[in-house]
């Protein structure tokens, strides 16, 4: 019997027993809905087993707006329980789960595929190439980290959420304080999701460096590809740590190890330090692609070339090198003493240059500009005076002395959340607005875009700036509930309405995407907003080789240059175009990685051998395979350029 | 304009965050350590205001003069590639303000983490236990141990050790100054001093499980003489502290506020001295009765 009651639901409540059956009636409707209209064809060949870099980008993409509705549900439950004093909305079990999540599902399940989706998308045809380097290990990425985040997402269903914070210090997130497999989940469904990642690292690195169009150097690469480059070497650098911890953290968990314990010579203090030496240069992972899109975004709309473009890629650069220098400054008040406190204080305030220097840059490149106000230059212009509040406070925070005060308070929410919601959440929106023709062949609605935009940044302000407060009036995160003589009220009750806002603002979102996909105009043509490189050089929507020739390209805006400058991008003629085949092994290859991982959490020992049995099964079946890929002849090639209205020969 | 409408609403929203300073505990000390942190913080976000300001005020001019619709249709932008001298002022002057930062960070760290300086008398030795979701102090030199609150003498450098049985918590009195980890497997020092008499908000601040949220205790400030009468009436009334007594404790969550006489620290010492280091290979968990003595030497140097 025992084993059973593992997979129950450590606390009832309606909430949880309305997502199951909300959950149960979906996946037959989806299941009834592809078998009625026969499509279990079309979506094994189009999409299971494709290895198009742009459909593995939309599917990531398509992963990344879920998971922000998810964890937006849980953000709202949060702020619901505390927006009165002594609310009994949640319990503390359930509100400590709905924070861990949360936290989990934005950076790595949100935040992270939306990076990653558009890097996908737009990367190999900002440099002119086909595909990526190792297309099929990007499938495999993709659905590893699919299969991820769909097994971290079932916890709350099946056995218990995770409940000791999204950084789960231990001893708090060992068996002897967190006994339900909530934090199994955790360990298992980041490796897998983690193992993912780090392979798009590798693989988007080798793209970069090894399939630019000729002409283009590393110092003419368009400024979101650079963005991409350095964050990727973040990962291949920063992710192993991960992979480390976490595999340490598992075997404490569930081999008893004694790695991260109170007793026994474990020691709580190591997984602070591997977590954040992950942990911090995982925030510029998520923030150099966003200034990447900030940068061509704003150059595209103030008409303008990107101003003093070489400290843009050097405060990059020196950005990815600090962020590995300042993972102590998350514990100053681990006891490290004053001298390590300086050096890492100085560190930390240090990455203020960098990050100034972009600022004041695209400050600069609207100077002397032709500023059109278009729904993705619009979050670009709000992203500056919202991100400078929420970086100037982390120059706050990086003051040791001063930060013994704000540690683990509601000041250092408000700090994180007006960085990354500006940061990364706009940047994203964005980039969605901006590629979307790109990516579909129509534009979003600029009017209902606009409105929307205007309602989040409000609303990010609303839902923050009160946390400053009752930070410094001494209310800790992840307090479940708090008296009203404290004076919290207020602050919490403000900033509900913030997340009330920032719930309609994203609700906007959705409403004009289905609105634009009934009654945009389809004739937009391959590059609607007047734009810079060469990603809209090629039609949209784009064909499955990209480019039909390889374009020529003689700076970092190839596309301007041949507008303005009649520079010739496509020399030659049309040649056979080698693409690779689709594949299901990495869909099928993942998909045991989720039995595996199921199995592991759970402690099945016997599921979990037979699927890691399979799983090398499959790499010897694909070590072997012979498939050399396909040719796509030159008729169809022209064919499909007549249709689509692409390079004309 | 749109645009001024939006710079207006966050110039509010900053000015409603500096007006609402005026309540705010961190920003109001009652200690030395404390104020160190409350200026701190106080210079560092006038700094940062400035640095705000200049942005809000660079952004608002560029889109006020160079927005499209103020320019004719044959309005061409210029190719600017960048300047050697614009750029080495916007990374001189942020340079110029994280070097000056960095001094005052430095000074202060020293500050923070060295006894508080002008008072002439001896320091004060709590030791601090967290447990789940109770505060253990002991008074190794008046021979006394309280539950979830403290009575601390005002003008006396107080010296916490902090440590904790089990999960790891954050010793934190905003009032008095900022907060320290409480660990298992080694003793942080904190130095405070209160020189209000007064009550005080403590709590811990790291999470810690269910019983976070209320994982607090009261914090009373008063004169040495009244302090010393307050131990006077302890030693007269309260139960002494033996160790299945407090082995109960721990076994309990949530516990109200508790008076002993003796201290946890004779049969269940904390993890410093033989103990610290991180605990390698022993457990200090375990009662060790022949550290025993050693240790009780070590609390009464």
């Amino acid at each position: 019997m025992e084993f059973f009651e593992r997979f129950a639901i450590p606390h009832p409540s309606p909430a949880i027993y309305a997502s199951m059956v909300a959950i149960g009636i979906t996946v037959i409707a989806i299941i009834a809905g592809l078998t009625y209209f026969k499509k279990w064809g079309y979506l094994w060949r189009e999409w299971l087993t494709t290895v198009d870099h742009k459909r593995i980008g939309i599917m990531y993409l398509i992963s990344a707006l879920l998971m922000l509705f998810r964890g937006g549900v849980d953000a709202i439950m949060m702020r619901a329980q505390l927006a009165v004093p002594e609310n009994t909305v949640l319990d503390a079990q359930h509100y400590n789960e709905v924070f861990t999540t949360h936290g989990v599902v934005m950076i790595m399940f949100m935040a992270m595929p939306f990076i990653i989706a558009l890097m996908n998308y737009v990367v190999p045809l900002q440099i002119g190439a086909r595909d990526v380097a190792f297309p099929r290990l990007n499938a495999l990425s993709f659905w590893l980290f699919f299969m991820g985040a769909m097994l971290f997402n079932i916890s709350f269903v099946i056995g218990g959420s995770p409940d000791a914070g999204w950084t789960s210090y231990f001893p708090l997130a060992g068996t002897e304080f967190s006994k339900s497999v909530g934090t199994n989940y955790y360990m298992i469904a980041l490796q897998i999701a983690g193992l993912g990642t780090l392979m798009t690292g590798i693989n988007f690195i080798a793209t970069i460096l090894k399939m630019r169009a000729p002409g283009m150097t590393l110092m003419k690469m368009p400024m979101f590809t650079w963005s991409a480059l350095i964050t990727n070497v973040i990962i291949v650098f920063a992710f192993p740590v991960l992979t480390v911890a976490l595999a340490m953290g598992t075997m404490d968990r569930l081999f008893a190890t004694n790695f991260f314990t109170s007793d026994n010579g474990g020691m709580d203090m190591l997984w602070a330090n591997l977590f954040w030496v992950w942990g911090h240069p995982e925030v510029y992972i998520l923030i150099l692609p966003a200034f990447g899109i900030y940068s061509e975004v704003i150059s595209t709309f103030a008409r303008r070339n990107l101003y003093g473009y070489k400290s843009m890629v050097w405060s990059m650069v020196i950005i990815s090198l600090l962020s590995f220098t300042v993972w102590v400054h998350h514990f100053y008040t681990m006891g490290q003493g004053a001298l390590v406190n300086s050096i890492f204080s100085i560190t930390t305030m240090a990455i203020a240059v960098p990050t100034g220097v972009k600022i004041f840059n695209w400050l600069l490149t609207l100077w002397k500009g032709k500023i059109e106000v278009t729904t993705p230059m619009l979050y670009s212009l709000l992203f500056i005076p919202i991100f400078t509040i929420g970086g100037v406070t982390g120059v706050m925070l990086g003051m040791s002395a001063a930060d013994y005060q704000y540690h683990n308070t509601m000041f250092l929410v408000a700090h994180f959340h007006l960085v990354i919601i500006p940061g990364v959440v706009f940047a994203m929106l964005a980039g969605l607005t901006f590629y979307w023709p790109k990516m579909f062949g129509f534009m979003l609605n600029e009017k209902i875009g606009k409105i929307s935009a205007w309602i989040i940044a409000i609303s990010t302000l609303v839902a923050f700036m009160p946390m400053f407060i009752s930070g410094l009036d001494g209310q800790a995160r992840r307090m479940y509930t708090y008296s009203e003589s404290t004076g919290f009220t207020i602050w919490n009750m403000i900033s509900f309405v913030g997340a009330i806002g920032l719930a309609i603002g994203f609700i906007l979102i959705v409403y004009n995407i289905y609105y634009s996909i009934r009654y945009a105009p389809r004739n937009v043509g391959s590059d609607p907003w007047n734009a810079r490189s060469l990603e809209w050089a090629t039609p949209s929507p784009v064909p499955e080789y990209n480019f039909a020739i390889v374009p020529n390209v003689k700076s970092s805006q190839a596309l301007w240059d041949a507008k303005k400058h009649g520079h010739e991008l496509f020399k030659g003629k049309i040649e056979k175009i080698h693409m690779p085949n689709n594949s299901g092994v990495p869909f099928i290859m993942a998909s045991i990685f989720f039995i595996w991982g199921f199995s592991f959490i759970f402690a099945m020992w016997i599921p979990l051998i037979l699927s890691t049995i399979a799983i090398f099964a499959c790499m010897a079946y694909q070590s072997f395979e012979k498939d050399d890929g396909r040719y796509i002849s030159v008729e169809e090639v022209k064919e499909t350029e007549e249709k689509l209205g692409g390079t004309k020969i | 304009m749109r645009f001024k409408w939006a710079i207006l609403f966050f110039v509010l929203t900053i000015a409603t965050v500096l007006t609402g300073c005026e309540q705010m505990i961190v920003l109001d000390p009652k200690g030395p350590q404390a104020a160190v942190q409350a200026r701190d913080i106080i210079l560092s976000a006038g700094i940062m205001l400035f640095i705000v300001l200049v942005v809000f005020g660079m952004l608002i001019y560029m889109l006020v003069k160079y927005r499209a619709s103020k320019q004719g249709d044959d309005y061409e932008p210029p190719h600017i590639e960048g300047s050697p001298l614009v750029e080495a002022i916007f990374i001189g002057i942020p340079i110029v303000i994280v070097a000056f930062l960095s001094v005052v960070s430095v000074q202060s760290n020293y500050k923070v983490e060295a006894p508080p300086e002008g008072y002439e008398a001896e320091p004060l030795v709590i030791y601090a236990a967290s447990s789940n979701w109770k505060w253990h102090f002991s008074y190794p030199e008046e021979d006394i141990e309280t539950l979830n609150y403290l009575y601390i003498p005002t003008d006396r450098p107080l010296e916490f050790k902090i440590y904790s049985f089990g999960t790891i918590s954050s010793f934190w009195i905003p009032q008095l100054g900022g907060q320290k980890y409480g660990m298992a497997d080694m003793v942080n020092t904190l130095h405070l001093a209160a020189d209000v008499p007064g009550e005080y908000m403590g709590r811990n601040a790291n999470f810690n499980g269910e019983g976070f949220a209320e994982n607090t205790f009261n914090v009373k400030a008063m004169s040495q003489a009244e302090f010393d009468k307050w131990i006077e009436d302890v030693k007269n009334t309260a139960q002494p502290l033996t160790e299945e007594k407090f082995t109960e404790l721990l076994e309990h969550g949530h516990l109200g506020q508790m008076t002993f006489t003796g201290t946890h620290l004779s049969f269940l010492p904390p993890p410093e001295g033989e103990h610290g280091g991180h605990n390698h290979g022993s457990s200090s968990t375990n009662n060790d009765h022949d550290d025993h003595d050693k240790d009780e030497e070590h609390h009464h140097h």
